[in-house]
């Protein structure tokens, strides 16, 4: 059994270089590896190009990163929710690359599954389509899109295990398990870490060989964008 | 002349027993709202959910369990989760029966504009222009004319477009409207309390009037 353990998040990121491609997990605030965000702040690595759905909020989640001005360039399908994100992206501090969000899940999954492209048909006809290379089937048109060039992809898992095997809760699922199968190197933080042999292969939803290293994380603050209730 | 929930009332009747829907953020929320008794539909998410259930009690929400809009939810008996790739894989396979959105613009092609003002903020299109690609049946809820005053149903959309050919309905506080596969808006049923008149003052694009144009059964 090969052992994917390292010690904590600072050991994880450890050689995240200035000037590299980094993929997050999330989707808004859920599901994002608050850990790693934390080391990579402590760690100033600058000059970042982050793929992620959205950029977080101004004081919590990607957004931190940004108030550190660690990010060059955003590669996202919504970025709203950050007054600092709109100034740096107005400034032209900051590089934004804006596409279509199942083109953004399906080139992580198409990295995963060692695929140089997919067609997708989302942006045909719109400024999304300028310079893409289209081709037609059954009489719809398709861009060709890339699979996604991770250095590093980070991921946050709900559980995991010492093999490297993740477990995701509720729709804190969202882009992790695609990410976590496309980065070049693959971190991932869970909330629970269990020795190999607890979880019940059956169940796993992301294979421990998409994962090169694997901590348990704390104080997950889980903040929530929008809460909303019913009375009772 | 209705109001946002009038326009959802009226959407749900569109909504069929057994359909799965994608319900996009503003209007088209509240038509979960109105779906009768007896319809039994399955709502997606599309960041990674199918069976999408009403708002937490205060006290029982979860972080972890939100929609495509950031709201905390609840799932249902029969509900599933599983990753965006998956999500807009089943979009893209048009397994999602039905899709209602809110517009900026549509044109009386079917093309839509609802992600980006130029010269203002862009904050991005999310999933819409995944939806509208691939959804076969697209209605947007809408006001039929903007802040200014200005009609929404145009010629040629004037915004810079989220997808092209692809609306067939439209739902408005004024009308019902089908989007013709060869261009054109026909008005298929006015608003209670709305003329004819109104609607085609309101109306910028090619709006097609056949026969008598009955008022909306709500």
């Amino acid at each position: 059994m090969i052992n994917k353990v390292v010690k904590d998040a600072d050991t994880a990121i450890k050689d995240i270089q200035n000037g590299q491609t980094i993929m997050l997990g999330g989707f808004g605030l859920c599901g994002i590896p608050e850990n790693c965000i934390q080391a990579l702040l402590r760690k100033k690595v600058i000059d970042l190009t982050c793929i992620s759905n959205n950029a977080g909020v101004d004081d919590f989640g990607i957004g931190l990163l940004l108030q550190q001005r660690q990010v060059k360039k955003m590669i996202s399908s919504y970025v709203g929710e950050n007054a600092e994100f709109e100034r740096q992206l107005l400034s032209g501090e900051l590089e934004v690359e804006l596409i279509p969000q199942g083109t953004l899940a399906t080139r992580c999954m198409a990295a995963g599954y060692g695929m140089p492209v997919i067609y997708s048909p989302a942006g045909v006809g719109t400024e999304v389509a300028i310079g893409k290379e289209t081709r037609v089937f059954k009489g719809k048109e398709y861009l060709m899109e890339y699979a996604f060039d991770a250095d590093f992809a980070i991921v946050k898992a709900w559980k995991g295990d010492t093999a490297g095997n993740l477990i995701y809760k509720s729709t804190a699922r969202n882009f992790n398990p695609v990410m976590a199968m496309a980065g070049k190197i693959t971190i991932a933080e869970v909330e629970i870490l269990v020795p190999a042999g607890e979880l019940d292969p059956d169940q796993i939803h992301t294979p421990g060989i998409y994962v090169h290293r694997i901590f348990q994380g704390n104080n997950y603050e889980k903040r929530i964008e929008q809460k909303t209730v019913r009375t009772k | 002349m209705l109001d946002k929930n009038g326009i959802a009332k009226r959407i749900a009747k569109e909504v069929k027993d057994g359909m799965y829907v994608n319900l996009g953020i503003g209007i088209p929320t509240l038509v979960a709202n109105y779906i009768p008794d007896g319809i039994n539909v399955v709502l997606q998410s599309e960041n990674g959910l199918l069976g999408m259930g009403p708002f937490p009690f205060e006290g029982e929400e979860d972080a972890d369990l939100i929609n495509a809009g950031k709201q905390t939810i609840t799932t249902l008996a029969g509900s599933s989760i599983f990753d965006s790739a998956m999500s807009f894989g089943m979009i893209r396979a048009q397994k999602v029966d039905l899709t209602i959105l809110g517009a900026m613009e549509v044109s009386e092609n079917g093309d839509i504009a609802n992600w980006k003002i130029p010269g203002k903020m862009v904050k991005g299109m999310g999933g819409a222009m995944d939806l509208v690609a691939s959804a076969q049946n697209i209605i947007v809820a809408m006001q039929h004319v903007n802040k200014a005053g200005e009609s929404k149903l145009l010629p040629n959309c004037t915004l810079p477009l989220t997808g092209v050919h692809c609306v067939k309905k439209i739902v408005t506080e004024l009308a019902v409207i089908a989007v013709l596969e060869n261009g054109g808006f026909q008005l298929l049923e006015r608003a209670p309390g709305v003329s004819v008149a109104e609607i085609q003052a309101a109306t910028a694009g090619k709006l097609i009037i056949e026969g008598d144009i009955p008022e909306m059964q709500l």
